[in-house]
């Protein structure tokens, strides 16, 4: 019931508060969109669609592509890019997993470590992408962007201090 | 104790903030000062020595690191254990502990004050306890106040179910691990509460320093993916959650895989397979929130519920599937004596015949925490009141650390961080209500003494739980001075009682080192037994430094660490056939048992007896697990049943069996005893039983060494015969000559040639 919460008071950010003017245009004009679609009676004409589509219940596609079509409108081009960071790390990871599925895991330390890195920094890369946005500001109400990129960087650090460790 | 109620006596708003803070600091300080002299009894009253059997060879392992180095004590394989295999032993200890001293060693060194590393060692625990009582304030302050953090910390300085394993000279693994978990607990309330990922780090950090320190770590690889889980399915899922658990998990499994000894098990052993289930499910469960971000609606909600569980049951198959056939390894023995007490005594006799694994009995559970058991399912309750996310991690972590505390005594250990914070929370919510000076005002007029009476139950939870709740109910007080001060007092005495009976069970039930016994003198005076040091320096004075020697396994670690000698077993159970080995040879009659000591090499072989002066830890007490574990290996050739008489009972005296006296337990544990007693008064005093006047005869060993009271008696084996003879044909020649030669004489016993004292060079 948090969530409720967080949905409730998720349009309070519609002005655009300090953190989300940056020197990125697409960023500023981005963040209301994004923040309005979350609360139901929002007259936004992504979110009557989407809605349209989920009540009509006919096909997953439909809502898969609305889903699309939504993220390419209201996404800030920040989050696109941790976005593409992370497909790019589950790619990495799935050729590993194919790697060693395939031809054996003989250094099991270092397909361990190699996989652990893309698994960990995928997560940390996530925690990234889940704090930095705007729309879950009341939740992290103590984790600033800036705040976020510092952790980022300091869980990486270890991360990858650990896995030059374990890779023998 | 009187300080930190004090320290709630400061509440009113006009003492300011900085006040409060400098009480704080001095509060804390003087709880770790106190729990640290809490600690020192045994030092003060036997001397600065490790005590016990484990922490003697943590304290061996310490020195060989403080001597050699981190990188040869990584790499040591130690040739004087497990004769003749030897044992790996960096690769199979939690170097936690070790490291830790040598660090401090090392640092107080830099600082120019050299101190013996065993003084250290000695100390290590004391000094790790004011730090648990510190961490415990923190964890606690998270939950409700610091004046309950406070007192969690008092109550965790002092609560005999931690000292038990922390006082002076108990260099265990536990001795630095309790600090460290509830350390871990804190960051992670921390990180779940921020939803940051350097809080998660941290937590992840200080998890792997836990992993390196101490086995149970699998605590908290449990308990903290159950919180989660709880809170997923309480519908609290949030991405604070997310951050935290991604990150902890992420980290810090990758981190206890360093540990040599831990290795590939988190991945492979089902114990660890909870935490990886979860951390899959709650990347499922933030990707399909943020789905639900893109596409609101109703019907998102009840869908979500059904992919969890869906993903669940799922997962909780394919885990199943995994273990049945083969990949990842089942549970391992431990594991499942959690779940069925009855599963180790038939399965592992090995880790049944270890005291701390038997389950907990009841009046344990006041004796290790005194009033702080009746006040725990308050501290419970009023978590249920407000349910943050934080009070449902203490509600799992007690549920599960009640469990496991009544399943293994030494679990206990595991059970008391939680109960103490609970407790805590429950006597400074008392304390909160009863302690206002004023009477609540608006009501005050109208209230006579029968309403008083009635408000008064709702008010002790009702009035300060703070949070949602009390800013819905309207204020309730205490309004008749007598209430409060007759609570108030009460409380008082039942923490004074408390503070008398730590002290009382600290002082006599904790402090004995079990290396050196105390007893006291007709006169009153306390008489020191010394037998263990006298047999061990006896071994490292008068033996060759490559002798072996063979023990139950109880002494290996004494025997490595004082008397420096090779041992066949010790403590470190990792190989069940060779303790069966040594099991057997105890258990056979003298010609089998000296085939397997010659093939072992063995020197001397140690025993343990407490007939002469009535002590119950002995071998003869033990002998059952030596016979069940060899049986365990050797069916055909060890049997238990021949060990008790027909009428099913476990007798050394004329009923006892034939199997039971041709065992070389009992001739070596029994060999020239009734020589110390008037003729037919020969009495074993733990048993309480008179033995036949004729005692046992021994034929391929000789006596070399008994101690002062008979406790410890060391044999030697005898080499094999100069003319090819076997040893009982050589006997019976040798005792015939005599026989001969003495005609005129007494009747001597046979094998009687050695005195007992016979000190050998």
């Amino acid at each position: 019931m948090a969530r409720k919460n967080a949905n409730s008071s998720a349009p309070r950010p519609t002005t655009p508060d300090p953190s989300s003017v940056r020197p990125t245009t697409p960023n500023t004009e981005a963040t209301p969109n994004k923040a309005t679609p979350r609360s139901t009676p929002a007259p936004s004409s992504s979110s009557s669609s989407s809605t349209g589509n989920l009540k009509a219940n006919s096909s997953p596609i439909d809502i898969a592509n609305a889903i699309w079509e939504k993220y390419q409108k209201d996404t800030p081009q920040r989050t696109k890019l941790i976005d593409v960071f992370m497909g790019f790390l589950v790619v990495v990871g799935i050729v590993q997993f194919v790697y060693c599925v395939l031809a054996g895991n003989y250094p099991f330390n270092a397909f361990l470590a190699g996989f652990a890195a893309t698994v960990g920094q995928f997560v940390l890369t996530a925690s990234l992408r889940i704090q930095t946005n705007p729309a879950n500001k009341t939740e992290f109400s103590s984790v600033s962007p800036e705040r976020a990129f510092a952790d980022f960087v300091f869980g990486s650090l270890t991360l990858h201090f650990f896995c030059v460790n374990f890779i023998n | 104790m009187a300080s930190s109620i004090k320290a709630t006596l400061f509440k009113d708003p006009a003492s300011t903030e900085s006040t409060r803070n400098i009480l704080k600091v001095v509060i804390l300080l003087v709880i770790a000062a106190v729990s640290v002299a809490s600690r020192l009894f045994s030092v003060i009253r036997f001397e600065s020595i490790i005590h016990e059997f484990d922490p003697w060879f943590n304290f061996r392992a310490s020195k060989y690191l403080v001597k050699n180095g981190f990188f040869d004590f990584w790499n040591w394989f130690d040739d004087r254990t497990w004769y003749p295999l030897g044992r790996v032993t960096g690769g199979t200890l939690y170097p936690g502990l070790m490291v830790t001293s040598g660090a401090i060693w090392h640092f107080l060194r830099m600082i120019s004050l050299p101190v013996d590393i065993r003084n250290i060692c000695v100390l290590l625990a004391p000094g790790f306890s004011g730090l648990t009582a510190f961490a415990t304030y923190l964890f606690t302050a998270e939950m409700k106040d610091s004046s309950a953090g406070l007192l969690a910390a008092a109550f965790m300085g002092i609560a005999p179910g931690y000292i038990s394993r922390s006082v002076a000279g108990s260099y265990d693994n536990e001795a630095i691990a309790i600090f460290l978990l509830m350390f871990t607990f804190y960051l992670w309330i921390k990180a779940a509460k921020l939803g940051s990922a350097m809080w998660g780090g941290l937590c992840a950090l200080f998890y792997f320093y836990m992993v390196s320190a101490w086995g149970g770590y699998v605590f908290i690889t449990n308990l903290i993916p159950l919180h989660v889980f709880v809170l997923i399915l309480m519908g609290r899922y949030s991405g604070r959650i997310y951050v935290a658990y991604s990150s902890w998990y992420a980290l810090g499994t990758l981190a206890s895989m360093q540990i040599p000894f831990v290795g590939f098990l988190p991945i492979r052993t089902s114990e660890h397979m909870a935490a990886l289930g979860i951390f899959g499910l709650i990347q499922l469960v933030a990707f399909v929130d943020y789905l639900r971000g893109q596409v609101p609606s109703k019907h998102f909600n009840t869908l979500l519920r059904a992919i969890v569980v869906l993903i669940a049951v799922v997962s909780f198959v394919g885990l199943v599937t995994l273990t049945v056939t083969g990949v990842i390894a089942p549970w391992s023995g431990r594991f499942y004596s959690l779940w069925d007490t009855g599963y180790a005594k038939i399965h592992i006799p090995i880790i049944a015949s270890v005291s701390e694994h038997q389950p907990t009995a009841w009046p344990s559970f006041f004796f290790d925490l005194n009033f702080l058991i009746w006040l725990f399912p308050a501290g419970v309750y009023l978590c249920f009141r407000q349910l943050r996310d934080e009070h449902v991690f203490i509600i799992v972590y007690a549920v599960m650390s009640s469990y496991f505390a009544g399943v293994m005594v030494r679990l206990m250990l595991t059970l008391t961080p939680v109960v103490c914070v609970a407790a805590a929370m429950a006597v400074s919510s008392i304390l909160d209500t009863y302690l206002e000076i004023e009477s609540p005002e608006e009501a005050a007029e109208e209230s006579d003494s029968k309403k008083s009476k009635k408000t008064k139950e709702a008010a002790a939870s009702g009035s300060n739980t703070g949070g949602f709740l009390s800013s819905k109910a309207p204020f309730i007080g205490i309004y008749s001075f007598t209430s409060k001060a007759a609570v108030v007092a009460s409380f008082s005495v039942y923490l004074v009682m408390f503070v008398l009976h730590c002290t009382w069970v600290t002082s006599n039930a904790y402090s004995s080192p079990s290396v050196v016994l105390a007893s006291r003198m007709p006169d009153g005076s306390q008489h020191i037994i010394d037998d263990f040091r006298e047999a061990y320096y006896w071994l490292r004075k008068n033996t060759p430094y490559d002798a072996k020697i063979a023990s139950w396994w109880d002494y290996g670690y004494q025997i490595g660490g004082m008397a420096d000698r090779t041992t066949l077993v010790d403590n470190n159970t990792w190989n069940n056939t060779h303790i069966a080995t040594v099991g057997k040879a105890m258990a056979s009659s003298e010609e089998v048992s000296y085939e397997i000591l010659r093939k072992h090499e063995v020197d001397y072989v140690l025993v343990i007896f407490g007939g002469l002066l009535g002590y119950s830890g002995d071998d003869i007490n033990k002998f059952l697990w030596m016979v069940r574990i060899a049986e365990g290996v050797w069916p055909s050739e060890v049997q238990e049943r021949k060990f008790f008489t027909s009428r099913g009972e476990y007798k050394i005296d004329h009923d006892a069996t034939d199997t039971m006296k041709n065992s070389l337990m009992y001739k070596m544990s029994y060999y020239k005893y009734a020589s110390m007693f008037p003729p037919g008064q020969a009495t074993d005093r733990v048993r309480g039983a008179k033995l036949p006047q004729e005692g046992p005869q021994i034929h391929t060993i000789e006596e070399a060494f008994t101690t002062e009271n008979w406790i410890v008696r060391i044999y030697k084996v005898k080499d094999l015969d100069q003319f090819g003879r076997d040893h009982f044909a050589a006997m019976a020649f040798e005792s015939g000559k005599k026989r001969a030669g003495k005609k005129a004489g007494m009747a001597g016993r046979a094998g009687g040639k050695k005195g007992r004292r016979l000190v050998r060079a």
